[in-house]
C-alpha cells in the first residue's frame, strides 16, 4: 500500500516504527563475540602453522580435520546447521560473526571442509533420507568425514545441466561411468556428492540424479591437476563402471537438479566473509609495502596513484563489507539472499584483481617470485595475485553472475 | 544488526518517489534550464518536509534521522530534480527560510581567487565554507557572472571574482559537520542518479530491438546493465552505511563512512551515466533522451562536497597508518 507524501513524513515521532536500518550488534550478538574471542585466544597458541608444502594433501587434510574437531568439541562446528542435525542453529548475523572473529584471529580456514559444511551437509539436511543424515551429518562436523564435489565436467561447465556422467540401472544400484573435473581434493576425500545422468532421454535438467558415493568404491581413479599457482588441490576423476547403491540416492531419480540447487537456500549472504576480512589485511599490508619499495626516488607510497588506488580498494572493500551486512540482514529477515550474493560475487572478484594489479605496480620486481617475501612483507602477495585469477571463474564465472544478475535481477530476455 | 529498510522507511521512499513522479517530472525538470527554478515546486519539497527531515521537532523539523534523509535524496537524484537541495537542507536552523522554501541557499567552499558556484542565481543566500567555519552573505550583494552554457543544463553555473568574508553563522565545528553531511547527502543523490541511469539503461534494452531481438538479450548489453546494477548495490550499502552512521547507528567512524560512499559515488554515478549513454547508442548522444542529464549531473556532484581523489588519498594514509608496526 502506498501511503501518501505526507503520511509518511509527518507521523509523529511516537508512532514512527523506530526499528530504523542499525549496524550495531545487540547485546547476544556481543556476548556471542566475546566468548568466541576468549576461547579462540586460548586455543590458537596451541595451533600450529598450516603445512609449508601445499602439493601435500594427507598433511593438509590432517591439519584441517583436526581444526574442525576442535571447532565440533567447543561447540562451534556447523555454525549455520540447525541444532537438531547437530549444528549451533546460528542465526545469519551470528554466523557473520563467527567467521570475521575467526579470520581475524588467525584460525584455520574451512580448508577441506568445504564441500562437507558448506555443500553436501546443507543438501543432507533439506534433502536426505533419516538413515543418510545420521550415517553423514554428524562425521562432517567432527572433521571425520570430508567430502568432495563431482559436478563438473570437461563437456560440462557454465553448461552444468547439460552433464554427461552416465548412470545404468542395475537393480539395487546404479552402474556409473563417466568423467568429472575440478573434484578438489579428491585424493583426500572419504565422500563425493556426484551429480549423474539417469536418464539420457528427458529434457536436460529433468535426467539427472544426485548421488552419494564412497571414494573407496572400485572403478574411481583420480589424477591430480596442477594449478596455475603450483598448488595441487585441484583434480580430475574417472569412474569406470563405479556400483554406487541405490540407497545412496538422495531425492528421487531424476529429480537431482532441484536438489543441487536447494542448496543455494542455504547461502545467508556469508560466502565471502573470510574472504572480505583477510583482504583488507592484505591491503594493509600492500600499504605497508608500497613504504618500504625503493623507486629511483623516494618509495613507492610517493606515488600519488599509487596512494589514490589503495584508498580506493579500501573504500571499496569497506563498501563490500557493508553489503555483506545487508544481504546478511536479508537472509535474517527472509531466510533468503536471492541475485544479492551474484552482485557480491561480481564486485568482490573485481576488487581482487584490481588489487592484484596494484600489488604487481608496487612489488617492481619483487613481484618475480612466489611465496617469497624478499624482506617486504610476511604475506605472499604474488600467490595472491595469482588466485585471484580464479575469482572471476570458480563457482559460476564472472559472465554466468552477470546474466543471473541481468535476467534474474533486471528482468532482461535470455539470449538463448 | 539490521541493515534493511524499516516499513516506514520504505513508506517514506515511495512517498518520495509519488511526489517526485507527479511534480517533478521530466518536462517541468527540464523547464528549470529555460525558465530556472521553479519556485512553487520548490516550496513543495519544503511543505512535503525535505528539506527540515533531520530538524528536529521541537525546532519545527520533521525530526527524523540521516538515514531517512538519505532515502529521501536517493529519490530526489533517481528523478534528476535541480536545485541546492543539499545545501538548502544542511541550512535549515542556520538560515531563516531555508526549512520552509522561502529562501533558497547555495553553497561553496572557500577558495583563493575566482569562484565558480552552482545554482547561485536561483538562491537567496550562499554559505561559505572554510575550516574555521560557515558564512552567509546575501546574493543580491554579490557580483556574479553567470555562464551562458553550463556542463549540466540542470545545474546553472555562476563564477564571482572574489568571495566576500560574509556573516560568521557557525563555528569550525558547524563546518566540519556541513561538509560531512554534505557529502553524504551528495553521495545519496549520486546513488539515485546511478540508479535513474540504470533503470533507463534496462528499459530501453528491453524495448529496443536489433536482429530480430531486444538488444538485452544480447550478452555484450545484458553484461553491461548487470555491471550497472553491482555498482548501484555496493554504492546502495555504502550510502546506507554512512548515513546510519551518522545517526549514531553505526560501528565505525563517521569520517571514514561518509569518505567511503562519497569515493564509491562519484565513479558509479558517472559510470552508471556513461553506460546509460553507450545503451541508448545514438540516440544517447542526442539532447532529447536523458541519459546526458545523468551523467552531467553525476559529473558536477562528483565536484561537490568532497572529490573522489582527495578522499581516496586521506583514506590510504589511514590504511597506512594502521598497517604501520
Amino acid at each position: 500500500m502506498r501511503r501518501a507524501v505526507g503520511d509518511a513524513l509527518s507521523l509523529p515521532r511516537a508512532a514512527y516504527d523506530r526499528r530504523p536500518m542499525d549496524l550495531r550488534y545487540t547485546e547476544e550478538e556481543e556476548h556471542f563475540r566475546d566468548e568466541l574471542r576468549s576461547w579462540l585466544a586460548s586455543v590458537l597458541h596451541d595451533v600450529p602453522p598450516v603445512p609449508d608444502d601445499h602439493t601435500d594433501l594427507v598433511a593438509r587434510r590432517a591439519y584441517d580435520t583436526a581444526w574442525q574437531a576442535q571447532l565440533h568439541d567447543a561447540g562451534y562446528a556447523g555454525i549455520h546447521w540447525p541444532a537438531e542435525f547437530g549444528g549451533r542453529g546460528s542465526t545469519p548475523t551470528e554466523h557473520l560473526i563467527f567467521l570475521e572473529e575467526t579470520e581475524r584471529a588467525g584460525a584455520p580456514y574451512v580448508g577441506v571442509n568445504f564441500v562437507g559444511q558448506l555443500h553436501a551437509g546443507p543438501t543432507l539436511i533439506a534433502e536426505a533420507t533419516d538413515d543418510q543424515r545420521s550415517t553423514h551429518l554428524a562425521p562432517i562436523l567432527k572433521g571425520e568425514h570430508v567430502w568432495c564435489q563431482g559436478f563438473s565436467e570437461p563437456g560440462s561447465g557454465s553448461d552444468l545441466a547439460s552433464l554427461s556422467t552416465r548412470a545404468v540401472d542395475d537393480g539395487d544400484h546404479y552402474v556409473v561411468t563417466g568423467q568429472k573435473i575440478w573434484t578438489s581434493f579428491a585424493q583426500v576425500a572419504d565422500y563425493c556428492e556426484l551429480l549423474v545422468r539417469t536418464d539420457p532421454d528427458a529434457r536436460k535438467h529433468a535426467g539427472i540424479t544426485w548421488l552419494i558415493m564412497p571414494m573407496d568404491l572400485d572403478g574411481i581413479e583420480i589424477r591430480p591437476i596442477d594449478t596455475a599457482l603450483g598448488s595441487g588441490e585441484f583434480a580430475e576423476m574417472f569412474l569406470d563402471e563405479v556400483r554406487i547403491p541405490k540407497i545412496n540416492r538422495v531425492g528421487d531419480e531424476n529429480d537431482g537438479w532441484r536438489v543441487t540447487n536447494v542448496t543455494f537456500s542455504f547461502e545467508r549472504g556469508t560466502a565471502f566473509i573470510s574472504e572480505v576480512i583477510s583482504t583488507q589485511r592484505l591491503l594493509a599490508d600492500l600499504a605497508a609495502v608500497a613504504q618500504k619499495v625503493t623507486r629511483s626516488s623516494g618509495t613507492a607510497w610517493d606515488d600519488a596513484g599509487i596512494r589514490r588506488e589503495l584508498g580506493r580498494l579500501d573504500a571499496e572493500l569497506d563498501a563490500l563489507w557493508s553489503l555483506t551486512k545487508r544481504n546478511v540482514s536479508q537472509a535474517q529477515r527472509t531466510g533468503m539472499v536471492g541475485p544479492g550474493g551474484s552482485v557480491f560475487k561480481l564486485a568482490y572478484a573485481d576488487v581482487r584483481k584490481r588489487m592484484a594489479d596494484l600489488a604487481e605496480r608496487i612489488l617492481g620486481r619483487a613481484g618475480l617470485a612466489i611465496g617469497e617475501s624478499m624482506d617486504l612483507s610476511d604475506l605472499d602477495h604474488v600467490g595472491e595475485r595469482l588466485y585471484t585469477l580464479t575469482l572471476t571463474i570458480a563457482a559460476g564465472t564472472s559472465e554466468i553472475q552477470r546474466n543471473i544478475i541481468g535476467e534474474r535481477l533486471l528482468g532482461l530476455p535470455r539470449e538463448r | 544488526m539490521d541493515f534493511e529498510l524499516s516499513d516506514d522507511q520504505e513508506a517514506l521512499a515511495e512517498g518520495v518517489a509519488a511526489l517526485c513522479e507527479g511534480r517533478f517530472d521530466i518536462d517541468a525538470v527540464r523547464a528549470m534550464a529555460d525558465n530556472g527554478l521553479d519556485r512553487g515546486r520548490w516550496t513543495e519539497l519544503a511543505e512535503t518536509g525535505v528539506f527540515s527531515l533531520c530538524l528536529s521537532e521541537a525546532d519545527g523539523g520533521v525530526g527524523l534521522g540521516w538515514a531517512e534523509a538519505a532515502v529521501v535524496f536517493e529519490q530526489l537524484g533517481k528523478t534528476l530534480v535541480p536545485g541546492p537541495l543539499v545545501a538548502t537542507t544542511l541550512a535549515a536552523g542556520l538560515v531563516d527560510g531555508a526549512a520552509d522554501g522561502s529562501v533558497v541557499v547555495a553553497s561553496v567552499e572557500r577558495t583563493t581567487g575566482p569562484a565558480v558556484i552552482e545554482h547561485l542565481g536561483w538562491a537567496d543566500v550562499l554559505v561559505i565554507v572554510d575550516d574555521d567555519g560557515l558564512a552567509s552573505v546575501a546574493v543580491p550583494e554579490l557580483d556574479a557572472t553567470p555562464h551562458a552554457q553550463p556542463l549540466d543544463p540542470l545545474t546553472p553555473v555562476w563564477t564571482v571574482a572574489e568571495l566576500p568574508a560574509g556573516d560568521r553563522i557557525g563555528d569550525a565545528g558547524a563546518a566540519a559537520s556541513w561538509r560531512l553531511r554534505g557529502s553524504m547527502l551528495t553521495a545519496a543523490l549520486q546513488l539515485g542518479l546511478a540508479i535513474g541511469a540504470t533503470d533507463l539503461a534496462v528499459a530501453y534494452a528491453k524495448e529496443r530491438e536489433q536482429f530480430g531481438k531486444p538488444i538485452g538479450a544480447f550478452q555484450a548489453v545484458k553484461h553491461r546493465c548487470a555491471d550497472m546494477i553491482t555498482r548501484v548495490e555496493v554504492l546502495r550499502a555504502a550510502v546506507y552505511a554512512a548515513a546510519v552512521t551518522l545517526d549514531g547507528n553505526g560501528v565505525d567512524e563517521p569520517e571514514r563512512t561518509v569518505a567511503v560512499a562519497k569515493i564509491l559515488a562519484s565513479h558509479a554515478a558517472a559510470m552508471c551515466g556513461k553506460d546509460c549513454v553507450q545503451i541508448h547508442g545514438g540516440m544517447g548522444y542526442t539532447w532529447e533522451v536523458n541519459a546526458h542529464l545523468f551523467l552531467k549531473r553525476a559529473w558536477v556532484h562528483d565536484l561537490a562536497f568532497g572529490d573522489g581523489d582527495d578522499l581516496a588519498g586521506e583514506l590510504a594514509r589511514e590504511l597506512a597508518g594502521n598497517g604501520a608496526d
